[in-house]
């Protein structure tokens, strides 16, 4: 059985320490939640970069595939159009009139994807109660959430006080 | 591990920098003994060419100092030192003008702009557009900008040496501030005269043609033309064994410059040729006909060397932090804008008969050897590591 533990922290030097000095003891820290970005941070939890990344080049990929596709349909197969003048009616001829669209749309769905992915992993989503650890999580206070053995809760709360936990929540 | 904090000028760079410039000066011999046409349009174009990436440098370094940037510290005198090529590409400028203004500037004919001949009969050679176009291009006013851009842009470049040199000597405060403020100035002056410049020198070869965009299409490439060559100056010092407190989160933001700037040079490129393309007006489409006509295949290794490439090779995070790629790409950039300029320049004045061969490159070879013995003398002036700059300590801890 493993037990979760969340300590409450109110600086970000002191988080940064502490997860260095638990990790020293063989305590496992899995999260921590901050209102800002801490520099290092990522780095002294071990935790994978983020891979939005490649998600966001995936959405882009599609984006710029559909626009060109529905152009394609529109402009040149269903409806062919005399475009500035050059009635060349095929598709390779006539993408310097696509490219803004297509440039257009590949941006808005990078970013709604990203933007829907980032909510989705994050469990953020609209009627999702968030599970807030501490009221002030959001404002000056930063959460560290650690597990272990049941067995060893009270070693581990007293590790957490030791380095500088001002409050700590189950 | 300790830097070596000046620069010495390898006897075997000086040696090669040597052999790269008699590359060009044979080059060049034997071009004007077959083709002078073509010699007098190479050599516009690989000026023109290396007095961006100087030019650019300069833009760089007065951009640091006037954002207060931190990271750039470790890398800063590089584009110093390159910004003091500039007096070269004022003095080839003025030869070029001089000895083949006619030939590169068709505008310069006196006798076209003429409406009537001195014995009072209408010239037949008289050009409509031209004469409209005299009050900005005339040959008086054309000298009085072109010394003037280059007094401007060189006395900066010096006035900023002088106070990166006093900086390293005394460490006072003031001198970062007077560079800072010098390089406000310039940056205004720098808005004006990219533009003016780029309309003077290159735009107005097309005598007939125009485009509003030409300035900023002709800054895009200066910028990222010179972070290519900043990168490729700063991965050499590197192997060389200087510079050892740049790490890959310096590496990082050069890429990512690098990465931004080809797109933001793509966006110009395309802006101005859809435009065109689009509205397929006689009077500009001529510009885009004669590239596309006679010098197709550049004009496709162009846009495939100046977007595609950076824009694949340097997507991902961990491809910006890896020197060799970083060292490749600015190969890639250099080579892709030399295309690019070869494009604004030479088919303006050579029409269909330009060509692109051996006697280019090795005419740019020699521009190469120039650049390099120019540059890297200047980098042993200085030291190599701005050690009194008040934002050193940043650049160390710098983490992206």
């Amino acid at each position: 059985m493993t037990k979760q533990l969340h300590g409450i922290f109110n600086d970000d030097e002191v988080l940064l320490n502490a997860i260095k000095e638990l990790k020293s003891k063989g305590i496992k820290c899995t999260n921590a939640y901050s209102p800002f970005p801490v520099h290092g941070l990522d780095g002294a939890l071990g935790l994978k970069r983020t891979r939005i990344s490649i998600a966001s080049f995936l959405y882009g990929a599609t984006g710029t595939c559909l626009a060109l596709l529905m152009m394609w349909y529109m402009n040149i197969w269903d409806w062919p159009m005399d475009i500035g003048g050059k009635p060349s009616w095929n598709l390779y001829k006539n993408i310097p009139a696509f490219i803004p669209i297509t440039f257009e749309f590949t941006v808005l769905c990078a970013a709604h994807g990203m933007v829907i992915t980032f909510y989705l992993r994050s469990r953020l989503l609209p009627g999702v109660t968030p599970n807030v650890i501490h009221d002030r999580m959001h404002d000056d206070h930063f959460v560290l959430t650690v597990e272990g053995k049941v067995s060893d809760e009270t070693a581990i709360r007293e590790s957490l006080k030791q380095v500088g936990a001002v409050e700590i929540r189950s | 591990m300790q830097d070596n904090l000046t620069y010495t000028f390898s006897s075997k760079l000086k040696t090669l920098s040597f052999i790269l410039m008699a590359i060009g000066a044979i080059s060049i011999g034997i071009s004007f003994a077959t083709n002078p046409d073509q010699t007098w349009a190479n050599l516009m174009h690989n000026n023109f060419y290396f007095l961006t990436i100087a030019l650019g440098g300069l833009f760089f370094y007065a951009v640091q100092y006037a954002a207060e940037v931190g990271w750039s510290v470790y890398i800063i005198r590089i584009p110093l030192a390159m910004s003091q090529y500039l007096w070269i590409s004022g003095v080839i400028m003025l030869i070029l003008f001089f000895a083949a203004g006619h030939h590169i500037w068709h505008w310069t004919h006196h006798e076209l702009v003429m409406e009537t001949l001195p014995d009072g009969k209408p010239n037949p050679d008289y050009d409509e557009i031209l004469a409209g176009k005299s009050a900005y291009l005339n040959v008086p006013f054309f000298l009085i900008r072109m010394v003037a851009y280059f007094v401007i842009w060189y006395g900066f470049a010096v006035l900023l040496r002088k106070h990166a040199m006093k900086e390293d000597l005394t460490g006072a405060i003031e001198h970062h501030n007077r560079s800072r403020k010098l390089s406000i100035i310039f940056l205004v002056l720098f808005a004006v005269t990219s533009s003016t410049s780029a309309w003077d020198f290159v735009m107005s070869i097309d005598s007939h043609w125009f485009s509003t965009l030409y300035g900023w299409y002709t800054f895009s490439g200066i910028f990222v033309s010179s972070l290519g060559v900043i990168a490729l100056i700063m991965v050499y010092l590197r192997s060389q064994g200087y510079l050892h407190h740049l790490n890959e989160n310096h590496f990082h933001d050069v890429g990512k410059f690098i990465f931004a700037f080809s797109i933001f040079w793509t966006y110009l490129w395309f802006a101005q040729f859809m435009l065109i393309w689009y509205a397929n007006l006689p009077e500009e489409v001529t510009y885009f006909m004669e590239r596309q006509d006679y010098y197709k295949t550049l004009f496709v290794t162009n846009f495939l060397v100046n977007f595609i490439l950076p824009f694949v090779v340097l997507m991902t995070r961990d491809a910006k932090r890896k020197l060799r790629l970083l060292a490749i790409l600015g190969s890639v950039i250099f080579i892709g804008h030399w295309i690019d300029t070869y494009l604004m320049v030479v088919p303006g004045i050579m029409h269909e008969k330009g060509t692109i061969g051996v006697l280019e490159i090795g005419t740019t070879i020699g521009f190469i050897g120039m650049f390099i013995f120019t540059v890297f003398t200047a980098l042993t002036k200085l030291s190599l590591l701005p050690q009194k700059h008040p934002m050193l300590q940043e650049s160390e801890h710098f983490i992206l």
